[in-house]
C-alpha cells in the first residue's frame, strides 16, 4: 500500500482516454457485457479498472483498443474516436492482456520484431528497439529462445515488452498479473510504475484490489456491466468507515449470539466468516475494547481480535455483496474456452495454480 | 531490471511514407515471415509432410503402377498427379495455421495493432504458397529419381509448375475459411481430408478417368482436380497427354474459385475476429 506514483508526475487534465455510456451485448447467451459504462483517465495516470470475472473489464478494453465495436456510447483516446478513428487509435494504444498473446513458435526476440514491424517501424529501429525491451524486461538471455520455452511471468513481461515496442502513449493493462507469483507480480508492478513516472497514461483492469491499491491513482468498480462505485482508493475505502474490527469467537454455535450483541456497535451489517465477525467502526481501539466487553459480558469466548485499516476487498465486499473471487458467468466463455484449450499444455503449470 | 528511457521509444517516429497499398504490402511480407518461421521450428511437422509424397510416389509407382495402364509409362502419368495431391493436402496448413492463430488470441492482437487487415490472411496463405514451393522442388527430385522425364521441355515444364502453384494457392484461401470456422485446430486438420478426398482420388491424379463406372465419370472429368492434373500432364509430358483445353479449363476453374473463395475467406475473418 502506499502513494501512487502517479502523485509526483506533473499534473495534467485532460483525459487521455474518455468513454461515455458504453453497451456491448453478446447476443449468444445475451450476456449485457457493458451496460452503461462511462470513465476517463486523465493523461499520466492509471485507472484501475475493478471487478470480478465477468463483470465486463475485458470487453471495456476491446472497445477502447478498437478489437470491438460498441453497440452504442463513445470512447475516444487522446481525442480521437476509436469507431471512426481506429487506424489512429491503434497507433496511441498498446495492449498487453491477460493471456499473453505471443507466438509461441517465435522466440522472444522475432516477437517484439515482428509487432514493431507490424507497427510500421523500420527493420533498424525493431531490430534496435527489440535488443532495448529485452534487456530492460530482464530477458536478454532468453530472447533468442521460442516463447513455448517461457514461463508464465517471462510470457508476461515480454507481451508487455512487444506493446511497448512503438511508444505507445496509452497503454491498456488486461490483468496483467493474474495468475502470476508474487515476485513476477513485484517485478511487473516496478516496470508500470516506471512507466507512469515516464508519462505513459495506463487504463488497468484487475481482479486484485492489492494491485489497485498500489498502482492507480483513480479507481472504478464495474460489476455486472455497470460502474457501481468510483474514486480514489482512499476515498472509496474512507466511505466504509475507519477501522474493521474482527473478532474470532470459540465456536460457530455461538456466533449469532455474537452478531447480535456487536451489531449496535457497527456502522454496518457485520460480515460473517466461519467463526470470525467483521465489523466496520469509526473508532478502531474504543470499539475493539466494547467489543471484549460485551463479548466478556456475555460469557462468548473470544479466540482472536484484529484492528485494521479497511481493505479495497471490504469495498468490495460492501459494494458487490461477493468477494472479488467470486465465481461468475463470464461474458467471453465461449471465447475464453478455445484459448484455455489452446494453452491447457503449458499455462496450465504456470498460470493455473491462482487464477480465479 | 534496468530502467528504459521509455520517452526514447516515442521520439522516432514510425517510417514515413508506403502509402495504404505500400502498408499491405509490408505488413503481408511481415506476417509471412513470421508464419515461415514458425514452420521452420516445427520439424517433425516438416518432416512427416515431407514423408507423406514420398511414400505416395513409391506406393503408386511401384505397387498400383504395375496394374495401371496407361498412355504413357506410369510413373510420367503419375508425377503431374502426386503434385497436385500434395499441394492440395498442403492446404490443411492454411487451415490449421489460421485456427490456431484465432484460438490463442493472435488474430485478436493484430487486430489492435496498426497493421492492414487484409496481411493475416495474405501473409498466411503467402506463407503457403512458398511452402508449395518447396514441397513441389522435393516431388520434382523423388519424381526424377523414380524415373519421371520431362517429354516437352523446361518452359513448358515450368508453365505446369505454375499451375500447380495457382491450384494451391487457389485450395488455401478455400481452407482459410475452413481454419476460420473450426471450432479449434485439431478439428480444422480433420476437416480438410474429407474435404478434399472426393476430389483428389475421384480424378485423373493416379487412374485414368475411363476405367471408372459412368456416373463417377461424370463427376471426375469434370471437377477441377481432374482439370488441373491433366493441364499439368499436357505441359510436363505432352504427347499423347498433350491437352490446352485442360490448360484453358484449369486457369478458369482457379481464377472463378479465387473470385469466391477470397472473399468468403474475407468476410469469414471480419466476423470471427
Amino acid at each position: 500500500m502506499g502513494l501512487s506514483p502517479s502523485s509526483t508526475s506533473p499534473t495534467s487534465t485532460s483525459p487521455a482516454v474518455e468513454a461515455q455510456d458504453l453497451v456491448k451485448v453478446f447476443p449468444r447467451g445475451n450476456v449485457r457485457a457493458l451496460d452503461g459504462v462511462s470513465l476517463s483517465v486523465e493523461t499520466g495516470t492509471v485507472l484501475g479498472l475493478l471487478g470480478p470475472n465477468g463483470a465486463g473489464k475485458t470487453t471495456a478494453v476491446r472497445v477502447l483498443s478498437t478489437i470491438l465495436e460498441p453497440d452504442s456510447g463513445v470512447a475516444t483516446i487522446l481525442g480521437h474516436d476509436v469507431v471512426k478513428k481506429p487506424d489512429v487509435v491503434r497507433r496511441l494504444v498498446g495492449l498487453a492482456g491477460q493471456y499473453a498473446t505471443v507466438d509461441e513458435n517465435l522466440t522472444g526476440r522475432e516477437n517484439i520484431y515482428m509487432v514493431g514491424r507490424l507497427s510500421h517501424l523500420s527493420r533498424k529501429v525493431s531490430t534496435q528497439r527489440a535488443d532495448q525491451l529485452l534487456e530492460a524486461f530482464g530477458l536478454s538471455d532468453a530472447g533468442d529462445r521460442v516463447l513455448k520455452t517461457y514461463s508464465g511471468g517471462m510470457r508476461r513481461r515480454l507481451d508487455l515488452a512487444a506493446a511497448l515496442i512503438a511508444g505507445p502513449p496509452v497503454l491498456f493493462l488486461d490483468e496483467p498479473t493474474t495468475g502470476l507469483d508474487p515476485q513476477s507480480r513485484q517485478d511487473l508492478w516496478g516496470v508500470i510504475e516506471d512507466l507512469v513516472r515516464e508519462g505513459t497514461t495506463v487504463l488497468l483492469t484487475t481482479q486484485y484490489l492489492e494491485e489497485a491499491d498500489r498502482l492507480a491513482r483513480d479507481i472504478v468498480v464495474v460489476d455486472h456491466g455497470r460502474v457501481i462505485a468510483e474514486g480514489t482508493p482512499a476515498e472509496l475505502k474512507a466511505d466504509l468507515g475507519t477501522s474493521v474490527v474482527s473478532v474470532t469467537v470459540g465456536s460457530r454455535e455461538v456466533v449469532p449470539t455474537a452478531v447480535g450483541l456487536l451489531a449496535p456497535l457497527a456502522s454496518k451489517e457485520p460480515a460473517v466468516d466461519d467463526t470470525t465477525v467483521e465489523l466496520t467502526v469509526e473508532n478502531g481501539p474504543a470499539a475493539g475494547a466494547e467489543v471484549l466487553r460485551a463479548l466478556d459480558a456475555a460469557k462468548v469466548p473470544v479466540t482472536g481480535l484484529a484492528l485494521r485499516e479497511p481493505s479495497l476487498d471490504d469495498v468490495f465486499l460492501s459494494l458487490t455483496g461477493h468477494r472479488t473471487e467470486a465465481e461468475t458467468e463470464d461474458e467471453r466463455s465461449a471465447h475464453k474456452s478455445r484459448r484455455r484449450r489452446a494453452d491447457a499444455g503449458d499455462e496450465g503449470t504456470t498460470d493455473g495454480k491462482d487464477a480465479a | 531490471m534496468t530502467t528504459i528511457a521509455f520517452p526514447q521509444l516515442r521520439e522516432q517516429t514510425p517510417a514515413a511514407g508506403g502509402g495504404r497499398v505500400g502498408w499491405a504490402v509490408q505488413d503481408t511480407l511481415t506476417v509471412t515471415w513470421r508464419n515461415l518461421k514458425a514452420l521452420m521450428r516445427t520439424q517433425e511437422q516438416v518432416f512427416f509432410a515431407a514423408v507423406q509424397p514420398i511414400m505416395f510416389t513409391l506406393l503408386f509407382v511401384y505397387v498400383f503402377g504395375g496394374a495401371i495402364h496407361t498412355s504413357v509409362p506410369y510413373v510420367d502419368y503419375l508425377i503431374p498427379g502426386i503434385y497436385v495431391q500434395t499441394v492440395a493436402f498442403g492446404a490443411v496448413t492454411t487451415a490449421v495455421g489460421l485456427s490456431e492463430d484465432l484460438a490463442k488470441g493472435l488474430i485478436e492482437r493484430f487486430r489492435a495493432l496498426p497493421m492492414a487487415r487484409s496481411a493475416v490472411l495474405g501473409g498466411r496463405t503467402t506463407a503457403d504458397l512458398v511452402r508449395n514451393v518447396f514441397v513441389v522442388v522435393l516431388i520434382s527430385a523423388v519424381g526424377f529419381a523414380v524415373g519421371f522425364r520431362i517429354s516437352t521441355n523446361v518452359g513448358l515444364f515450368l508453365l505446369g509448375v505454375l499451375i500447380v502453384l495457382l491450384f494451391s494457392y487457389t485450395l488455401c484461401w478455400g481452407f482459410a475459411t475452413v481454419g476460420l470456422s473450426a471450432p479449434n485446430a485439431e478439428t480444422a486438420q480433420t476437416m480438410v481430408f474429407p474435404i478434399l478426398f472426393p476430389f483428389i482420388f475421384a480424378s485423373s491424379a493416379f487412374v485414368p478417368v475411363a476405367a471408372m463406372p459412368g456416373w463417377l465419370q461424370a463427376f471426375a472429368s469434370h471437377q477441377p482436380v481432374t482439370q488441373v492434373v491433366n493441364a499439368t500432364r499436357s505441359l510436363m509430358v505432352g504427347g499423347p497427354l498433350h491437352n490446352p483445353g485442360a490448360v484453358w479449363a484449369s486457369l478458369a476453374w482457379c481464377f472463378g474459385l479465387l473470385v469466391v473463395l477470397v472473399p468468403l475467406a474475407v468476410r469469414k475473418y471480419r466476423k470471427v475476429a
